[in-house]
Parts: C-alpha cells; sequence; structure tokens
C-alpha cells in the first residue's frame, strides 16, 4: 500500500532561506547525530539540508574503516555510487573560446562544495539505509601530492567497477582493489580524461559553431551578451 | 507394376523413379517452406509476410532460391575444407534415401522393402553425422557448441522414436510399410469398418512420443538447442551461406515433410482411405486412379502433420540442453517402453 | 646418423604429437558472446570460459559504446544537457530527463506548476511502459519464443504515437524544462492515452498466457540466477531487480519529489525469490501498475499554465544536489554539481544498468551457457545505460 514518508512533512526543495518556514526534518537530523556518535574525530566536517540530503567529509586514512562502520553499526547496506569531484575549474572554459582570440580571464580558485574541502580532488560515495531510505553522501580528500585512498571494495562488493571507472578517469589509485584494469577507454589510452585540465578533444579540434551564431533571437528583450546562443 | 508401367525398359523406369524422388522431396520442401514458414508464421505473429515477389509473395521461395544461389561461395580460411563442403550434402543425402521407402499409391512407390520400417530408421540417423561435421569443420567456436548439442540430442531421441514405432509394428505385425497401410484402411475400429483402423486412435501415446521424437529430430523449437538463434547465431550453419546454406535449409524442411509423411505412413493411413468406402478387401482390387489420388491424399496428411510441427515450433521457447536429454532419457523412453509392452499384451490377448 | 629429410620428418611428426596432446588436453574454451550478437541489448562482450556447457568464468567487457556523457555535459548549458541524457537509456526516453532537471530546479529553488508535474510523472509511467513491454518481448526471443516479441512491438507503437504526438519524438523526446515542460498536451490526447492503457493491459495479459505460463519458460528461469538479498544490496542493483530479491524499496514511493505518484492508489510488487523468473514477473506486474497510475492521474490534471517563471538565461545558483527516480531499468540519479554558471560544474550520472550488470562475474559462475543468456534478459540493461 501507499505510504508517506515520515518525516518531510513540507514537500519543499531545500536551498533558499527566503522560503517561509524552516523545515524541521526530524529523522535526519537523528541520522546526522548517530553518525557524529559513531565515527567521533575522523568525520571531518559535514553539511545538512534539512528535507534534502546529509553530506559529511570523513579523513583520508579514515575511509574504508569509517564507512565499515556505518555500513555495520547504522545499517548504511545500499551501495549507491562512488565517483571523483575534481574542483578545479576547467582553464578551458565550455570550449567555446574563439579561436582567433586570445584567451580570457578565467577564474581559477579551488573552491569546494558541501562539507568542505582542501584538496583539489574529492572522492565521494553515497551509501543508502535500505530500510529507512536514508542516504548519506561521504566525501574525502584525496591530496595531489598522494592520489590514493583505501579501495571499499571489501565493505561493499559493488564498489568494484566504480572504483576502476573512477581510477581510469581522474587517476585515483584504489589501494587493495585487486583488479585496477581500464573499463571504458582502450588499453593505450594515455592521460586522465575526467580532470579538468584535460581537454574535450572534440571542441580542440573545431571550434564550436555557437561562436559564430551571433544573432539574438527574434522579439528578445534580455539578451546577455557574455554568452551567445546559449539558452535552450 | 501396372500393365501400363511394365512396358517402360528398366533405365526408364529409373528416370521416373529419380524424377519422382526428386518431385517427392522437394516439393513438399517447397510447399511447407511457403505455406508455414512464410504465411503461418506471419499470421500468428500478426503480420503479413512476404507480399511482394509474385501475387501473395507466392514466388518468395523462387527469389530466395535465386538469390542464395548467385551468392559467392565462401568457406572459413581455417575450417577443413572438404568436410565442410561435405557437410549439407550428407544431410540432404539422407532425406533423399528416406522418401525411398514412402509408398505414395498402390502402385507408386520406390521401392517396397520387407524391412522398411527398420530402413528408415536407420537411415534417418545420416543426417546427424552431417551435422556433427558441420559444426566440427567450421572451425568456429559457436558451430563446436551447436554440433555437439545437436550430436546429444539427435541421439538421444533416436530411441523414442524407434520405440515408438515399434508399437506400430507390433500391431500391423509387419515391417512393410505398404502392408501397415493396407492393415490400417483394411482394419476396422469398434466394429466400424468405415474408419478403418488409423494406429493414430489406438497407438495414440505412440503417435504422441512420435511426434515429440520428430520435432527433436528435426531441431525444431521447443528442441532447437543445436541453432539456439539467441546464443548461438546459427549453431551448426552460423559458416554456411550462399549455395551451402540453401542445401540446409531445404533439407530441413524436405526432412520435415518426409518425416511427416513417415508419420501419416505409420499412424495415419498412409495414402489410403478405408477400403469400405469403396468396397475394396485387399490391395489388389484398388483401382488404378488411387494411383493418382493417392499421392494427393498423402500430401494432405503430410500437410496436416507439419502444421502441428510449425505450430509448436513457432510458440514454445527453447529447453536447455540438460532438460531436453532428462526429459528424453527420463521421460520419454520409459513411456515408449511401457507402450510397447501394453501393446504386445493386448495383441496377444486380444 | 639420420639423413636430413628423415630428421625433418621426424621432428614434424614429434611436433605433431604434441600439438596434439595439447590439442586433447581439454582445458576451458574461452568464448567472446558479443559484442555483435544476438543476446546481449547492444554491444555488450562477455568473455566466458567454458568447461563443457558449463561456465568456469564469465566477465563483461564494456566501454564499446562510452559517449563520455559527464565531460560532455560540463560544456554544455543546463538546458543543453537535457537533449544529451535523453540518449542514456534510449528506451526510457522521458524518464532520463526528469532526475537531471529535478535536481537542477532543486538547486534553483524552483518548483513547476501542478499541472507540469502531473504531465511529467503520465510521460515518465508510459515511457516505462514502453520500456518494459519491449522487455517482455525480448524476453521471449531470448529463450527461444519467436512470437511474443511482435506482439510487444505492435503494441509499444500505441505508446510511441502517444509520447510522439505529445512530445514530437518518439525514442528522445527532449521535452523537460527547468520549471515545467516545453508545451501542453495536444487537444483528444488525455482520452487517447485512456483507450491505450486498456489495449496494454490486454497486452499484459496475453504475454502473461502466452510466455510467463508456459512451462519450458519456468523451466528456464526458475531458480536460475538467484540473487539474495544482501548480495543485491550490496552490489547497489536497483528496480525490479531489488524487489525480485525481497527488498521493498520504491523510489516513487520512499522518497518525496515533486512528481505526483503519490496522488494515484499503487501497489508495489516485491518477490521472495530472487531468481530470473521474479524479476521477469515483477516488471509485468509494474507495467500492469503503471497503466492503472496512468489512468487514475489522467482523470485528474488540473488546469494552469505548464512552465513556471524562469529566466530566459538559465544560471543555476551554487550547490549540490542529488536525485535519482524510479525509472524503467532501476534507480537512476544524477548528482549536480553547480559553480552558479550557465552549466553544471560536474555531473555524476548514476545508471542503473551499471550496477545491475555489475554483478554479473560473482552470477555467472558454474551456470550453463543457456543461462547466461537467460540471466542477462532478466536483469534487463540497455548499452547507453552501462556505457554513458
Amino acid at each position: 500500500m501507499l505510504l508517506k514518508p515520515q518525516s518531510e512533512g513540507v514537500r519543499s526543495l531545500s536551498s533558499n532561506s527566503e522560503t517561509a518556514t524552516p523545515v524541521v526534518d526530524a529523522k535526519r537530523d537523528q541520522v546526522l547525530a548517530a553518525v557524529r556518535d559513531l565515527l567521533g574525530e575522523a568525520l571531518v566536517d559535514s553539511h545538512f539540508k534539512p528535507g534534502d540530503d546529509i553530506w559529511i567529509r570523513v579523513r583520508n586514512d579514515a575511509w574504508q574503516a569509517s564507512i565499515k562502520k556505518l555500513r555495520d553499526a547504522l545499517s548504511f547496506d545500499y551501495f549507491c555510487f562512488l565517483s571523483v569531484i575534481d574542483w578545479m575549474p576547467s582553464p578551458y572554459g565550455r570550449g567555446e573560446d574563439d579561436p582567433t582570440e586570445p584567451a580570457p580571464e578565467r577564474d581559477t580558485v579551488i573552491r569546494s562544495g558541501y562539507a568542505g574541502g582542501e584538496t583539489r580532488m574529492q572522492v565521494f560515495v553515497r551509501v543508502v539505509n535500505s530500510t529507512t531510505h536514508v542516504g548519506l553522501n561521504i566525501k574525502a580528500d584525496v591530496v595531489d601530492s598522494a592520489l590514493v585512498i583505501d579501495s571499499l571494495i571489501t565493505v561493499y562488493a559493488g564498489a568494484n567497477w566504480h572504483e576502476r571507472e573512477a581510477h581510469e578517469m581522474f587517476g585515483i589509485d584504489f589501494a587493495g582493489h585487486p583488479d585496477l584494469r581500464k573499463m571504458y577507454l582502450p588499453i593505450d589510452f594515455e592521460g586522465f580524461p575526467m580532470r579538468k585540465d584535460f581537454p574535450l578533444l572534440a571542441r580542440m579540434v573545431k571550434p564550436w559553431p555557437g561562436i559564430v551564431d551571433v544573432e539574438p533571437l527574434p522579439g528578445d528583450d534580455e539578451v546577455d551578451e557574455s554568452s551567445e546562443g546559449g539558452a535552450s | 507394376m501396372t500393365p501400363l508401367l511394365a512396358e517402360i525398359p528398366y533405365w526408364g523406369q529409373s528416370v521416373l523413379r529419380v524424377l519422382g524422388g526428386l518431385v517427392a522431396v522437394l516439393l513438399p520442401a517447397g510447399t511447407i517452406v511457403y505455406v508455414f514458414l512464410f504465411k503461418m508464421m506471419s499470421f500468428m505473429q500478426s503480420r503479413l509476410g512476404p507480399m511482394e515477389a509474385g501475387p501473395y509473395g507466392s514466388m518468395q521461395l523462387f527469389a530466395e532460391v535465386g538469390k542464395w544461389l548467385q551468392k559467392e561461395d565462401i568457406v572459413p580460411e581455417r575450417a577443413d575444407v572438404r568436410i565442410f563442403k561435405m557437410a549439407p550434402v550428407i544431410v540432404l543425402l539422407s532425406t533423399f534415401l528416406l522418401v525411398v521407402v514412402v509408398p505414395f499409391g498402390p502402385d507408386a512407390w520406390f521401392t517396397d522393402l520387407e524391412t522398411g520400417v527398420f530402413y528408415a530408421l536407420a537411415v534417418s540417423s545420416v543426417s546427424v553425422l552431417g551435422i556433427l561435421i558441420a559444426g566440427w569443420s567450421s572451425a568456429n567456436k559457436y558451430s563446436l557448441l551447436g554440433g555437439l548439442r545437436a550430436a546429444g540430442q539427435l541421439i538421444a531421441y533416436e530411441l523414442p522414436m524407434v520405440l515408438a514405432v515399434m508399437g506400430v509394428v507390433i500391431q500391423a505385425g509387419t515391417m512393410n510399410m505398404q502392408k501397415i497401410v493396407v492393415a490400417q484402411n483394411s482394419g476396422s475400429m469398434f466394429g466400424i469398418s468405415a474408419i478403418g483402423h488409423p494406429y493414430v486412435i489406438s497407438q495414440f501415446v505412440g503417435f504422441v512420443i512420435f511426434m515429440i521424437a520428430i520435432q527433436a529430430e528435426l531441431t525444431q523449437a521447443p528442441f532447437d538447442m543445436p541453432i539456439a538463434e539467441s546464443e548461438l547465431v546459427s549453431g551448426y550453419m552460423t559458416e554456411y551461406s550462399g549455395f551451402r546454406f540453401l542445401i540446409f535449409f531445404i533439407g530441413e524442411f524436405a526432412t520435415a515433410g518426409v518425416f511427416a509423411m513417415i508419420a501419416s505412413v505409420l499412424f495415419l493411413g498412409g495414402w489410403g482411405v478405408p477400403f469400405s468406402w469403396f468396397g475394396w478387401t485387399s490391395i489388389d482390387d484398388i483401382s488404378n486412379w488411387m494411383n493418382v489420388v493417392g499421392p494427393l491424399i498423402m500430401f494432405t496428411k503430410m500437410m496436416l502433420v507439419v502444421f502441428i510441427i510449425m505450430w509448436i515450433r513457432f510458440s514454445y521457447p527453447r529447453l536447455r540442453e540438460d532438460q531436453l536429454q532428462r526429459f528424453a532419457w527420463k521421460g520419454l523412453i520409459p513411456v515408449a517402453l511401457a507402450n510397447i509392452m501394453v501393446t504386445s499384451i493386448l495383441k496377444v490377448v486380444f | 646418423m639420420l639423413g636430413d629429410r628423415q630428421q625433418l620428418s621426424y621432428i614434424a611428426a614429434q611436433a605433431a604429437d604434441a600439438r596434439l596432446n595439447l590439442e586433447l588436453e581439454t582445458e576451458g574454451m574461452t568464448l567472446n558472446i558479443g559484442p555483435q550478437h544476438p543476446a546481449t541489448h547492444g554491444t555488450l562482450r562477455i568473455i566466458a570460459r567454458l568447461d563443457g556447457e558449463q561456465v568456469v568464468w564469465a566477465e563483461p567487457a564494456c566501454g564499446y559504446m562510452h559517449r563520455g556523457y559527464e565531460k560532455l555535459a560540463e560544456v554544455r548549458t543546463f538546458p543543453q544537457v537535457t537533449s544529451l541524457i535523453n540518449r542514456i537509456d534510449w528506451l526510457g526516453s522521458f524518464a532520463n530527463e526528469v532526475p537531471f532537471i529535478l535536481a537542477a530546479e532543486k538547486l534553483m529553488g524552483v518548483e513547476a506548476p501542478t499541472r507540469a508535474q502531473y504531465i511529467r510523472t503520465i510521460l515518465f509511467e508510459l515511457s516505462r511502459i514502453a520500456n518494459v513491454s519491449l522487455f517482455l518481448g525480448d524476453l521471449g526471443v531470448q529463450l527461444g519464443a519467436i512470437t511474443p516479441v511482435f506482439i510487444a512491438f505492435r503494441d509499444r507503437e500505441y505508446v510511441l504515437n502517444l509520447i510522439e504526438s505529445a512530445t514530437g519524438g518518439r525514442f528522445h523526446p527532449n521535452f523537460d524544462r527547468i520549471g515545467g515542460l516545453k508545451d501542453d498536451l495536444p487537444a483528444g490526447w488525455i482520452d487517447e492515452t485512456r483507450a491505450v492503457m486498456k489495449k496494454l493491459r490486454g497486452f499484459c495479459d496475453q504475454i502473461e498466457d502466452l510466455l510467463f505460463g508456459n512451462e519450458i519458460f519456468q523451466a528456464r528461469t526458475r531458480g536460475i540466477g538467484v540473487i539474495p538479498r544482501d548480495v543485491a544490496l550490496q552490489y547497489g542493483l536497483s528496480g525490479a531487480n531489488l524487489r525480485a530479491s525481497g527488498v521493498d524499496w520504491d523510489l516513487r514511493r520512499d522518497q518525496s519529489l515533486p512528481m505526483m505518484w503519490d496522488k494515484a492508489d499503487w501497489k508495489v510488487w516485491t518477490h521472495p525469490d530472487g531468481d530470473s523468473f521474479a524479476r521477469c514477473w515483477i516488471r509485468l506486474q509494474e507495467t500492469r501498475e503503471s497503466t492503472k497510475i496512468v489512468d487514475q492521474l489522467l482523470g485528474s490534471i488540473p488546469a494552469g499554465p505548464v512552465m513556471a517563471k524562469v529566466p530566459k538565461i538559465i544560471k543555476v545558483p551554487e550547490g549540490e544536489a542529488w536525485v535519482s527516480t524510479e525509472n524503467p531499468l532501476g534507480e537512476m540519479g544524477y548528482y549536480v554539481v553547480s559553480r552558479g554558471d550557465l552549466g553544471p560544474f560536474r555531473v555524476k550520472i548514476r545508471s542503473a544498468s551499471f550496477n545491475n550488470i555489475s554483478i554479473t562475474p560473482w552470477l555467472l559462475r558454474g551456470v550453463y551457457v543457456p543461462d547466461i543468456v537467460t540471466i542477462l534478459a532478466s536483469l534487463y540493461f540497455i548499452l547507453g545505460d552501462i556505457d554513458r
């Protein structure tokens, strides 16, 4: 039969604090408190959006141990996915640079997102409790000088393929993974494509056709001049 | 032989026999392909089938044959060439050997062997060899798998076929195909001579086992593991194209037709109608026009049997190899043996 | 002592002998199933090591269709990403766009008007029906029954026609927009959809009779490829695969999204067995439930606009959002990281088939070759979903 999830009374969207009533999310509050108790000082930072989701960041060397604790003690038994975020803004922008003109000034500051971060690369994983349906996003920093983190393959068997993909796309080594073969890329591919400093070759080989399309749409009032041909 | 044909010299009779054999094998094959494969299958799948070549697609068969004949003769590089080329011929050969013993009328037969049934069952196994060497010589792992599956399956289902036919032989008291036809048509059931004594009724269990066994011998679904399109692409036929594939294709449907003819001879009364309709009492009484009508009646009965075969083919998924073997060895053979026992007991008692 | 020629022939004989010994030693045979093969839904390659007909070891090698969507999404603006992600699960057309749009809307703080939410849910369920009815037909073909697939394609055409008349595209509608939908429904669509849903319920009954009731089908699928509950959770299986192992979890019911599933009365199907039959059977029942959901929602679409007020040039504020929905193949989610730009900073696409197929090395050990096909058919994957 049909069950409404218990805690979320208002089906509102998160983020803006200008919305009228602050959302109360008791279920996730309890979960976050339990996680804090469990992990102790392995937990470096957290971010909580009531009605939405929980983000936590753990220490790099406590990655495998903390997630194992979460699985065993708090029954986060469902492995959703594992991936990497590269927080460096792309030096190529969106690949729309006019090749005849000098490259524009771009923002190069590495800013991380929810639950903070001190490094360029962050590994993140999402695990869910299959009975209470509460999910948890867990991040960990990976320093540039030693792009290594423990493998989760002994905790969740499904992490196998996700770590293989993360390794070939970002170049992060997963210590303890028995078989870090390439998954999607050809065997002799060099480089790590998903990193921001690896350009999207299609845009390098041929300039993006949108550059030349500068006609405004008919009846357009608010054309933003800094982007051409963009939306819709 | 009738006085008419007795005047033709022996070589003339042989030529007639050869032509007759070709017609007896190829005509049913063509009809089966058109009626059942092109049209019946399409209608069952809520589509029309080939409609372009000729009215209602009737010329499609000639178009297909022409297409295959003009294709390039490809032999895989690592295949065992001589055996590769031999395999389709062996399969078709067994069909021609099989049709030799089927009677089409009181005097329209190719050979009248006293051990017709024995000969037919023996010769039908020759196609197994053809399939096996096709799978082995193709130098293709899929073909190999298909060939091995075929070997296991076809040998396993030989036994139920033989045992099912034993019941008919016991009941008729003879292995001669012509005499079996006469026994069915001149006999009577429950005292009513108007229906003759078709063995499909008194040997119903044998009939069912025989139909299942020939479904497996023809590698039709649900027993089409050797071909298994969704796994092995085409099984033992994968590397064959053009003319050789045409031989396999014709062989498949020709064998279906010939097995159906044998089934109608053994169980449905063959070329005849119950003799009491015309007041005949033995084979010498039969009028000469039966030699023309007999093949037509045989053709009709054959189409009926093939309809059942094809209907099951288009409806059922396929059994896995071990399930298939288990069904044959642990299911069909004990039932067939029991059938023989019951038949022999009843034959002696009554 | 031996002349040259004799010596050579002696060596040749020894070599032939050695070759024969090597050939007769029955090691496993390594078979490549795919990448071009009738059984795999696309270019999936399975490398199987066989011992006769039994699999000793099998491993899928995917990546023949990798298009680099995550990298491509980084160079597009938010509205342009929809045309890209349409093509991930190309059979469940509309359902691919929805989680991404919802994530972007979450970050912007925009909610689509109610009418748009209703139509989104209806189109979502229609794409589920289109996707799964092909699965039901294809299931027959994988097992050797060649007739159900024609019925499936014939009845699926009705659903595709509906989607086309509403959105303009049969397979890649590209209809969802941040803040609502591109257009309203055409006139007469609601009545036509009702008629089609009736036809589809008939189709489900027909397939149940033709295929699921068949003894051979049951013999081929019962007890094959059993996935226990905890293994399923560890590998992140989702959708019907998870529910077939007895886990009562449906993302339509168990999370609150601005979609209208809670406005309809429907049931979540689970099965305790975890074998191939359970997976197939659950998908059949879910198709029926989808038709019921569509029927109920059609009756209560409110009037109103289909697009909320959003600026012409969409800039999504900084933040991270995760939205996942119960797509036809399983749980599909997008983790969208935005930096306040025109386009996303990072999009992680969590596709259902990637996790679903990652279980095959574990699952395919010790099964027969025909069972490989049965198991893959019952797990149901789309190559675009695995490879993105």
